[in-house]
Protein backbone atom coordinates (compact mmCIF):
# COMPACT_ATOMS: atom_id res chain seq x y z
CA UNK A 1 0.00 0.00 0.00
CA UNK A 2 1.38 3.41 -1.20
CA UNK A 3 1.25 6.38 1.58
CA UNK A 4 -0.09 9.46 0.21
CA UNK A 5 2.11 12.59 1.28
CA UNK A 6 -0.18 15.20 0.41
CA UNK A 7 -3.52 13.86 2.01
CA UNK A 8 -1.89 12.07 4.63
CA UNK A 9 -3.48 12.68 8.70
CA UNK A 10 -2.65 11.99 12.24
CA UNK A 11 -4.84 9.10 12.02
CA UNK A 12 -3.51 7.40 9.07
CA UNK A 13 0.18 7.98 9.78
CA UNK A 14 -0.17 6.36 13.01
CA UNK A 15 -1.58 3.23 11.37
CA UNK A 16 0.73 3.31 8.27
CA UNK A 17 3.89 3.69 10.26
CA UNK A 18 3.00 0.63 12.87
CA UNK A 19 2.48 -1.15 9.34
CA UNK A 20 6.42 -0.60 8.86
CA UNK A 21 4.99 1.79 5.67
CA UNK A 22 6.54 4.93 6.15
CA UNK A 23 8.51 6.38 9.18
CA UNK A 24 8.68 9.81 11.27
CA UNK A 25 11.38 10.99 9.73
CA UNK A 26 10.35 10.90 6.07
CA UNK A 27 7.07 12.62 7.14
CA UNK A 28 8.62 15.17 8.78
CA UNK A 29 10.95 15.91 5.49
CA UNK A 30 8.32 16.20 3.77
CA UNK A 31 6.83 18.90 5.79
CA UNK A 32 10.47 20.46 5.81
CA UNK A 33 10.37 20.11 1.92
CA UNK A 34 6.93 21.91 2.09
CA UNK A 35 7.97 24.34 4.00
CA UNK A 36 10.83 25.10 1.63
CA UNK A 37 8.75 25.74 -1.12
CA UNK A 38 5.52 27.14 0.53
CA UNK A 39 6.53 29.39 3.45
CA UNK A 40 8.59 31.70 1.36
CA UNK A 41 5.21 33.06 -0.21
CA UNK A 42 2.86 32.60 2.44
CA UNK A 43 5.22 33.84 5.85
CA UNK A 44 3.29 31.23 7.74
CA UNK A 45 6.09 30.73 10.07
CA UNK A 46 8.35 33.11 12.48
CA UNK A 47 11.06 30.13 13.09
CA UNK A 48 11.32 26.55 11.17
CA UNK A 49 13.25 23.83 13.92
CA UNK A 50 14.61 21.65 11.05
CA UNK A 51 17.34 19.60 12.90
CA UNK A 52 15.36 19.79 16.31
CA UNK A 53 12.71 18.22 14.28
CA UNK A 54 14.59 15.67 12.46
CA UNK A 55 16.28 14.71 15.80
CA UNK A 56 12.51 14.10 17.54
CA UNK A 57 11.49 11.88 14.52
CA UNK A 58 14.30 9.91 14.32
CA UNK A 59 14.00 9.00 18.14
CA UNK A 60 10.43 8.40 17.69
CA UNK A 61 11.11 5.84 14.92
CA UNK A 62 14.08 4.77 17.20
CA UNK A 63 11.69 4.47 20.22
CA UNK A 64 8.96 2.55 18.33
CA UNK A 65 11.08 0.10 16.73
CA UNK A 66 12.38 -0.88 19.94
CA UNK A 67 9.03 -1.03 21.39
CA UNK A 68 7.96 2.22 23.02
CA UNK A 69 4.64 3.65 21.31
CA UNK A 70 3.82 6.48 22.92
CA UNK A 71 0.51 6.68 20.85
CA UNK A 72 -1.20 8.20 18.03
CA UNK A 73 0.83 11.49 18.25
CA UNK A 74 4.52 9.99 18.42
CA UNK A 75 6.37 11.04 15.49
CA UNK A 76 3.31 13.65 14.29
CA UNK A 77 5.07 17.02 12.94
CA UNK A 78 3.21 19.59 14.40
CA UNK A 79 3.32 23.72 14.50
CA UNK A 80 3.07 25.91 17.14
CA UNK A 81 1.73 29.30 17.40
CA UNK A 82 4.43 31.47 18.26
CA UNK A 83 2.86 32.54 21.63
CA UNK A 84 3.42 29.59 23.31
CA UNK A 85 6.46 28.76 25.13
CA UNK A 86 8.63 25.82 23.50
CA UNK A 87 12.01 25.43 26.04
CA UNK A 88 15.04 27.18 24.32
CA UNK A 89 13.59 28.90 21.73
CA UNK A 90 11.76 32.67 21.60
CA UNK A 91 8.61 33.31 22.18
CA UNK A 92 7.89 36.59 20.43
CA UNK A 93 4.28 36.73 19.90
CA UNK A 94 4.82 38.98 16.43
CA UNK A 95 6.31 41.86 18.39
CA UNK A 96 9.22 43.64 18.80
CA UNK A 97 8.38 43.95 22.49
CA UNK A 98 9.32 40.44 23.34
CA UNK A 99 12.60 40.35 21.13
CA UNK A 100 15.09 38.45 23.11
CA UNK A 101 12.74 36.17 24.97
CA UNK A 102 13.89 32.77 25.20
CA UNK A 103 11.48 30.14 26.37
CA UNK A 104 12.98 28.72 29.79
CA UNK A 105 10.43 25.95 30.44
CA UNK A 106 8.12 24.16 27.97
CA UNK A 107 3.96 25.56 28.66
CA UNK A 108 1.83 22.77 29.95
CA UNK A 109 0.23 21.67 26.58
CA UNK A 110 3.77 21.52 25.47
CA UNK A 111 5.09 19.29 27.42
CA UNK A 112 2.23 16.88 27.10
CA UNK A 113 2.55 16.65 23.62
CA UNK A 114 6.45 16.18 23.42
CA UNK A 115 5.58 13.08 26.29
CA UNK A 116 3.49 11.90 23.11
CA UNK A 117 6.22 11.96 21.20
CA UNK A 118 5.19 14.90 19.09
CA UNK A 119 7.68 16.42 16.47
CA UNK A 120 7.96 20.29 16.72
CA UNK A 121 8.41 21.42 13.51
CA UNK A 122 8.42 25.24 14.03
CA UNK A 123 6.44 27.97 15.45
CA UNK A 124 3.72 29.90 13.53
CA UNK A 125 3.07 33.60 12.52
CA UNK A 126 0.61 35.73 13.90
CA UNK A 127 -1.40 38.63 14.53
CA UNK A 128 0.78 40.71 17.15
CA UNK A 129 0.03 39.58 20.69
CA UNK A 130 -3.13 37.87 19.07
CA UNK A 131 -4.76 41.07 18.94
CA UNK A 132 -6.44 40.88 15.62
CA UNK A 133 -8.20 38.83 13.44
CA UNK A 134 -6.15 38.72 10.07
CA UNK A 135 -2.55 38.14 10.85
CA UNK A 136 -2.00 41.37 9.39
CA UNK A 137 0.27 43.13 12.07
CA UNK A 138 3.07 41.40 12.89
CA UNK A 139 6.76 42.06 13.20
CA UNK A 140 7.31 39.26 11.14
CA UNK A 141 5.06 40.71 8.32
CA UNK A 142 1.52 39.39 6.87
CA UNK A 143 0.93 35.31 6.86
CA UNK A 144 -0.44 34.94 3.41
CA UNK A 145 -4.26 33.24 2.13
CA UNK A 146 -2.54 29.28 0.21
CA UNK A 147 -6.29 30.20 -1.46
CA UNK A 148 -5.50 33.87 -2.61
CA UNK A 149 -2.62 35.28 -1.10
CA UNK A 150 -3.64 38.54 -1.79
CA UNK A 151 -6.17 37.97 0.93
CA UNK A 152 -5.99 37.48 4.96
CA UNK A 153 -5.47 33.82 5.87
CA UNK A 154 -7.55 35.06 9.20
CA UNK A 155 -6.30 35.26 12.63
CA UNK A 156 -4.72 35.63 14.77
CA UNK A 157 -3.78 31.66 14.38
CA UNK A 158 -3.46 32.41 10.58
CA UNK A 159 0.52 30.53 10.40
CA UNK A 160 -1.25 27.98 12.47
CA UNK A 161 -3.91 27.72 10.24
CA UNK A 162 -1.75 27.81 6.90
CA UNK A 163 0.48 25.26 8.35
CA UNK A 164 -2.03 22.45 8.28
CA UNK A 165 -4.05 23.78 5.17
CA UNK A 166 -0.85 23.54 3.49
CA UNK A 167 0.63 20.22 4.41
CA UNK A 168 3.68 22.21 6.34
CA UNK A 169 2.57 20.21 9.36
CA UNK A 170 0.06 17.91 10.02
CA UNK A 171 -1.84 19.45 12.91
CA UNK A 172 -0.94 22.60 14.83
CA UNK A 173 -1.48 24.78 18.35
CA UNK A 174 -3.64 28.21 18.39
CA UNK A 175 -4.99 29.74 20.85
CA UNK A 176 -8.66 31.85 20.66
CA UNK A 177 -9.97 34.72 22.04
CA UNK A 178 -12.43 35.70 20.67
CA UNK A 179 -12.04 33.39 17.47
CA UNK A 180 -8.73 33.14 16.81
CA UNK A 181 -8.72 29.32 16.20
CA UNK A 182 -11.72 29.24 14.19
CA UNK A 183 -11.86 32.39 12.22
CA UNK A 184 -8.30 31.37 10.41
CA UNK A 185 -9.53 27.53 10.12
CA UNK A 186 -12.60 29.11 8.54
CA UNK A 187 -10.62 30.98 6.10
CA UNK A 188 -8.30 28.34 5.51
CA UNK A 189 -10.57 25.48 5.29
CA UNK A 190 -9.34 23.34 8.07
CA UNK A 191 -10.63 22.20 11.19
CA UNK A 192 -9.97 24.22 14.60
CA UNK A 193 -11.01 23.55 18.48
CA UNK A 194 -11.90 25.81 20.58
CA UNK A 195 -12.10 23.62 23.94
CA UNK A 196 -14.28 24.68 26.96
CA UNK A 197 -12.11 27.46 28.69
CA UNK A 198 -10.23 26.37 31.45
CA UNK A 199 -9.41 22.68 29.68
CA UNK A 200 -6.46 23.44 28.06
CA UNK A 201 -4.07 25.10 30.43
CA UNK A 202 -3.02 28.04 29.34
CA UNK A 203 0.01 28.97 31.78
CA UNK A 204 2.88 29.43 29.29
CA UNK A 205 1.15 31.25 26.90
CA UNK A 206 1.44 34.67 26.42
CA UNK A 207 -2.15 36.06 27.60
CA UNK A 208 -4.71 38.71 25.87
CA UNK A 209 -7.45 38.18 27.80
CA UNK A 210 -7.07 35.86 30.44
CA UNK A 211 -10.61 35.18 31.37
CA UNK A 212 -11.53 34.65 27.65
CA UNK A 213 -8.39 32.80 26.19
CA UNK A 214 -8.48 29.36 25.15
CA UNK A 215 -5.98 26.81 23.61
CA UNK A 216 -6.62 24.15 20.95
CA UNK A 217 -5.62 22.24 17.64
CA UNK A 218 -6.07 22.96 14.52
CA UNK A 219 -6.08 19.97 11.50
CA UNK A 220 -7.00 18.09 8.69
CA UNK A 221 -9.80 16.62 10.24
CA UNK A 222 -12.12 16.01 13.33
CA UNK A 223 -10.74 12.75 14.34
CA UNK A 224 -6.95 14.37 14.50
CA UNK A 225 -8.10 17.04 16.41
CA UNK A 226 -9.85 15.12 18.56
CA UNK A 227 -6.58 13.24 19.12
CA UNK A 228 -4.47 16.40 19.70
CA UNK A 229 -7.50 17.63 21.72
CA UNK A 230 -7.28 14.87 24.22
CA UNK A 231 -3.20 15.15 24.52
CA UNK A 232 -3.63 18.66 25.50
CA UNK A 233 -6.30 18.13 28.03
CA UNK A 234 -4.15 15.66 29.45
CA UNK A 235 -5.80 12.40 28.81
CA UNK A 236 -4.36 11.33 25.88
CA UNK A 237 -6.44 8.25 23.59
CA UNK A 238 -5.22 4.90 23.41
CA UNK A 239 -8.95 3.60 22.80
CA UNK A 240 -10.31 3.47 19.45
CA UNK A 241 -12.79 6.27 18.24
CA UNK A 242 -16.30 5.12 18.64
CA UNK A 243 -18.02 7.66 16.34
CA UNK A 244 -22.02 8.11 16.09
CA UNK A 245 -24.82 8.44 13.40
CA UNK A 246 -25.57 12.06 11.93
CA UNK A 247 -29.36 10.27 12.54
CA UNK A 248 -30.89 11.21 15.67
CA UNK A 249 -28.70 14.13 16.29
CA UNK A 250 -30.90 17.00 17.77
CA UNK A 251 -29.43 20.58 16.39
CA UNK A 252 -30.62 24.12 16.60
CA UNK A 253 -29.88 26.41 14.32
CA UNK A 254 -29.35 29.92 15.52
CA UNK A 255 -30.74 32.69 12.79
CA UNK A 256 -31.10 36.01 14.41
CA UNK A 257 -27.78 37.63 14.63
CA UNK A 258 -26.23 34.43 13.90
CA UNK A 259 -27.23 34.93 10.53
CA UNK A 260 -28.34 38.41 10.08
CA UNK A 261 -25.45 39.66 7.56
CA UNK A 262 -24.34 36.67 5.70
CA UNK A 263 -22.15 37.00 2.21
CA UNK A 264 -24.46 35.19 0.03
CA UNK A 265 -22.18 32.22 -0.98
CA UNK A 266 -21.64 31.81 2.57
CA UNK A 267 -25.30 31.88 3.73
CA UNK A 268 -25.52 29.45 0.43
CA UNK A 269 -22.77 26.58 2.18
CA UNK A 270 -24.66 27.05 5.30
CA UNK A 271 -28.39 26.09 4.10
CA UNK A 272 -26.44 23.41 2.43
CA UNK A 273 -25.22 22.02 5.48
CA UNK A 274 -28.31 22.44 7.28
CA UNK A 275 -30.15 20.45 4.62
CA UNK A 276 -27.79 17.59 4.08
CA UNK A 277 -27.55 17.42 8.08
CA UNK A 278 -31.62 17.06 7.95
CA UNK A 279 -31.56 14.73 5.36
CA UNK A 280 -28.76 12.36 7.21
CA UNK A 281 -31.23 11.68 9.86
CA UNK A 282 -30.97 15.18 12.18
CA UNK A 283 -33.34 16.64 14.03
CA UNK A 284 -32.85 20.09 12.88
CA UNK A 285 -34.71 23.24 15.27
CA UNK A 286 -34.64 26.47 15.00
CA UNK A 287 -33.91 28.36 18.25
CA UNK A 288 -32.85 31.91 19.58
CA UNK A 289 -29.97 32.56 21.74
CA UNK A 290 -31.77 35.03 24.58
CA UNK A 291 -29.72 38.32 25.32
CA UNK A 292 -27.29 37.72 22.42
CA UNK A 293 -27.36 41.33 21.40
CA UNK A 294 -25.03 41.95 24.63
CA UNK A 295 -22.62 39.74 23.06
CA UNK A 296 -20.84 42.84 21.67
CA UNK A 297 -21.74 45.23 24.12
CA UNK A 298 -20.22 42.71 26.56
CA UNK A 299 -16.81 41.28 25.04
CA UNK A 300 -14.82 44.70 24.38
CA UNK A 301 -15.12 45.37 28.15
CA UNK A 302 -13.53 41.99 28.77
CA UNK A 303 -11.40 41.96 26.37
CA UNK A 304 -9.75 45.43 26.26
CA UNK A 305 -9.71 45.65 30.26
CA UNK A 306 -7.36 42.19 30.71
CA UNK A 307 -5.28 42.96 27.88
CA UNK A 308 -4.21 46.73 28.40
CA UNK A 309 -3.24 45.31 32.41
CA UNK A 310 -1.42 43.09 30.68
CA UNK A 311 0.71 45.28 28.98
CA UNK A 312 0.30 48.20 30.56
CA UNK A 313 4.60 48.82 32.02
CA UNK A 314 5.11 47.98 28.09
CA UNK A 315 2.46 50.89 27.02
CA UNK A 316 4.11 52.92 29.29
CA UNK A 317 8.27 52.44 28.47
CA UNK A 318 8.10 51.01 24.82
CA UNK A 319 4.71 52.31 23.05
CA UNK A 320 6.70 52.89 19.39
CA UNK A 321 8.01 48.37 19.81
CA UNK A 322 4.09 47.69 18.99
CA UNK A 323 2.62 47.81 15.53
CA UNK A 324 0.20 51.01 15.61
CA UNK A 325 -3.29 48.95 15.35
CA UNK A 326 -2.37 46.52 17.93
CA UNK A 327 -1.51 49.44 20.32
CA UNK A 328 -4.31 51.68 19.65
CA UNK A 329 -6.38 48.43 20.81
CA UNK A 330 -4.53 48.15 23.68
CA UNK A 331 -4.76 51.82 24.73
CA UNK A 332 -8.16 51.89 24.47
CA UNK A 333 -8.80 49.57 27.12
CA UNK A 334 -7.24 51.83 29.39
CA UNK A 335 -10.03 53.99 28.98
CA UNK A 336 -12.40 51.67 30.44
CA UNK A 337 -14.04 52.21 33.92
CA UNK A 338 -13.91 49.66 36.58
CA UNK A 339 -18.15 49.55 37.09
CA UNK A 340 -18.72 48.46 33.14
CA UNK A 341 -16.06 45.87 33.72
CA UNK A 342 -18.08 44.42 36.33
CA UNK A 343 -21.51 44.69 34.51
CA UNK A 344 -19.71 42.79 31.61
CA UNK A 345 -18.96 40.33 33.90
CA UNK A 346 -22.60 40.13 35.47
CA UNK A 347 -23.58 40.14 31.05
CA UNK A 348 -21.49 36.96 30.86
CA UNK A 349 -23.31 35.26 33.51
CA UNK A 350 -26.21 35.74 31.30
CA UNK A 351 -25.42 34.84 28.51
CA UNK A 352 -23.77 31.86 29.72
CA UNK A 353 -26.77 30.91 31.43
CA UNK A 354 -29.17 31.55 28.07
CA UNK A 355 -26.78 29.41 26.28
CA UNK A 356 -27.04 26.33 28.61
CA UNK A 357 -30.89 26.73 28.49
CA UNK A 358 -30.83 26.21 24.71
CA UNK A 359 -28.16 23.61 24.77
CA UNK A 360 -29.81 21.83 27.52
CA UNK A 361 -32.41 20.15 25.06
CA UNK A 362 -30.44 19.75 21.66
CA UNK A 363 -26.60 18.02 21.18
CA UNK A 364 -24.95 21.08 20.10
CA UNK A 365 -25.61 24.44 18.06
CA UNK A 366 -25.01 24.80 13.93
CA UNK A 367 -24.54 28.10 12.68
CA UNK A 368 -21.65 29.78 10.43
CA UNK A 369 -18.45 30.74 11.76
CA UNK A 370 -17.36 33.69 9.48
CA UNK A 371 -19.71 35.67 7.88
CA UNK A 372 -17.62 36.60 4.93
CA UNK A 373 -14.71 34.54 3.57
CA UNK A 374 -10.88 35.72 3.33
CA UNK A 375 -11.25 39.36 2.64
CA UNK A 376 -8.28 41.37 0.94
CA UNK A 377 -5.10 42.28 2.97
CA UNK A 378 -6.00 46.05 4.42
CA UNK A 379 -9.93 45.50 4.14
CA UNK A 380 -11.30 47.86 6.62
CA UNK A 381 -15.17 47.50 5.42
CA UNK A 382 -16.77 44.80 3.43
CA UNK A 383 -19.95 45.00 1.41
CA UNK A 384 -22.77 42.32 2.23
CA UNK A 385 -26.37 42.66 0.00
CA UNK A 386 -25.27 46.05 -0.83
CA UNK A 387 -24.68 47.47 2.70
CA UNK A 388 -20.89 48.61 4.35
CA UNK A 389 -20.06 47.22 7.41
CA UNK A 390 -17.15 47.45 9.04
CA UNK A 391 -14.65 44.27 8.77
CA UNK A 392 -12.52 43.74 12.24
CA UNK A 393 -16.58 43.64 14.34
CA UNK A 394 -18.33 41.00 11.54
CA UNK A 395 -15.33 39.12 11.63
CA UNK A 396 -15.39 38.18 15.45
CA UNK A 397 -19.39 38.13 15.14
CA UNK A 398 -19.78 34.77 15.25
CA UNK A 399 -17.29 33.56 17.25
CA UNK A 400 -16.99 36.06 20.24
CA UNK A 401 -19.97 34.61 21.99
CA UNK A 402 -18.42 31.58 22.86
CA UNK A 403 -15.79 32.98 24.41
CA UNK A 404 -17.29 34.83 26.37
CA UNK A 405 -20.05 32.12 27.67
CA UNK A 406 -16.74 29.45 27.48
CA UNK A 407 -18.71 26.88 25.46
CA UNK A 408 -16.78 24.61 22.94
CA UNK A 409 -16.92 25.21 19.41
CA UNK A 410 -15.15 23.62 16.28
CA UNK A 411 -14.82 25.42 12.93
CA UNK A 412 -15.48 22.65 10.11
CA UNK A 413 -14.60 23.31 6.27
CA UNK A 414 -18.36 23.37 4.50
CA UNK A 415 -17.60 23.60 0.66
CA UNK A 416 -15.97 27.04 -1.04
CA UNK A 417 -17.47 29.96 -2.75
CA UNK A 418 -17.92 31.13 -6.03
CA UNK A 419 -14.37 32.51 -6.16
CA UNK A 420 -12.57 29.25 -4.45
CA UNK A 421 -12.33 30.29 -0.79
CA UNK A 422 -13.16 27.91 2.19
CA UNK A 423 -16.76 28.76 4.10
CA UNK A 424 -16.74 27.47 7.93
CA UNK A 425 -19.33 25.77 9.38
CA UNK A 426 -19.28 26.33 13.79
CA UNK A 427 -20.88 23.44 16.10
CA UNK A 428 -20.81 24.35 19.54
CA UNK A 429 -21.60 22.11 22.50
CA UNK A 430 -22.57 22.24 26.04
CA UNK A 431 -20.17 23.51 29.00
CA UNK A 432 -17.48 21.16 29.50
CA UNK A 433 -18.92 18.95 27.04
CA UNK A 434 -15.91 19.06 24.47
CA UNK A 435 -15.56 15.43 24.00
CA UNK A 436 -19.35 14.67 22.92
CA UNK A 437 -19.26 17.90 20.85
CA UNK A 438 -16.31 16.25 18.87
CA UNK A 439 -18.46 13.22 18.81
CA UNK A 440 -21.32 15.26 16.89
CA UNK A 441 -18.55 16.90 14.09
CA UNK A 442 -17.13 13.32 14.07
CA UNK A 443 -21.45 12.58 12.95
CA UNK A 444 -21.50 15.75 11.00
CA UNK A 445 -18.18 15.80 9.06
CA UNK A 446 -19.36 13.62 6.26
CA UNK A 447 -22.12 15.88 5.61
CA UNK A 448 -20.35 18.63 4.78
CA UNK A 449 -19.11 19.04 1.54
CA UNK A 450 -15.58 20.32 2.84
CA UNK B 1 -19.48 58.94 36.03
CA UNK B 2 -21.57 59.65 33.00
CA UNK B 3 -21.00 58.48 29.16
CA UNK B 4 -21.08 61.59 27.71
CA UNK B 5 -18.32 63.30 30.26
CA UNK B 6 -16.33 59.63 30.21
CA UNK B 7 -16.30 59.90 26.59
CA UNK B 8 -15.29 63.43 25.78
CA UNK B 9 -12.42 63.19 28.70
CA UNK B 10 -11.25 59.90 26.65
CA UNK B 11 -10.87 62.01 23.83
CA UNK B 12 -9.43 64.96 24.84
CA UNK B 13 -6.89 62.10 26.87
CA UNK B 14 -6.60 60.19 23.83
CA UNK B 15 -5.72 63.74 21.68
CA UNK B 16 -3.37 65.10 24.11
CA UNK B 17 -1.20 61.88 24.01
CA UNK B 18 -1.31 62.00 20.07
CA UNK B 19 -3.41 59.24 19.89
CA UNK B 20 -6.50 60.62 17.58
CA UNK B 21 -7.04 57.55 16.07
CA UNK B 22 -8.83 56.90 18.95
CA UNK B 23 -11.78 58.72 18.54
CA UNK B 24 -13.74 56.24 16.78
CA UNK B 25 -13.18 53.38 18.88
CA UNK B 26 -13.87 55.34 21.88
CA UNK B 27 -16.92 56.19 20.47
CA UNK B 28 -18.17 52.86 19.68
CA UNK B 29 -16.96 51.53 23.64
CA UNK B 30 -19.54 54.48 24.41
CA UNK B 31 -22.30 52.82 22.63
CA UNK B 32 -21.35 49.38 23.68
CA UNK B 33 -21.25 51.31 27.51
CA UNK B 34 -25.14 52.54 26.91
CA UNK B 35 -26.27 48.95 25.70
CA UNK B 36 -24.80 47.47 28.57
CA UNK B 37 -25.54 49.46 31.44
CA UNK B 38 -29.44 50.30 29.75
CA UNK B 39 -29.37 45.85 30.09
CA UNK B 40 -31.98 44.64 32.76
CA UNK B 41 -29.51 42.57 34.60
CA UNK B 42 -27.85 45.72 35.45
CA UNK B 43 -27.79 45.64 39.43
CA UNK B 44 -29.56 48.83 40.29
CA UNK B 45 -30.06 50.40 44.39
CA UNK B 46 -33.63 51.18 43.38
CA UNK B 47 -34.72 47.30 42.29
CA UNK B 48 -36.80 45.56 44.86
CA UNK B 49 -34.65 42.60 46.07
Amino acid sequence: MTVDLETITIETFARQWRAGQISAVELTDHCLRRIDAINPRLNAFTLVMAEAARQQARQADRDLASGTDLGPLQGVPMAVKDLIDIRGTPTTAASLVRKGHVAREDAPIIARLREAGAVFIGKTNLHEFAYGATNEDSSFGPTLNPYDPRRSPGGSSGGSAVSVATGMALASLGTDTGGSIRIPAAACGTVGLKPTHGEAPTEGIVPLSRTLDHAGPLARSVLDAWLVYRCLVGSPAHEDWNPRPARGLRLAVLRAYFCDVLDPDVRSRFEDVVEGLREAGARVTEVEFPDVDLVTAVFPFIQASEAAAYHARTLEAVPEQYTRPVRLRLELGRYILAEDYVRALKGREVLRQGLEAVLSDHDALVLPTIPVPAQPLGAEWVVVDGSKHPLRPLTLKLTQPFNITGHPAISLPCGLTSEGLPCGVQLVGGYQQTEALLGVALACEDQLGG
Amino acid sequence: MSIEAWLEAAIADAERRGLPELKPLLEALARAARTLRAADFIDDTRRPS
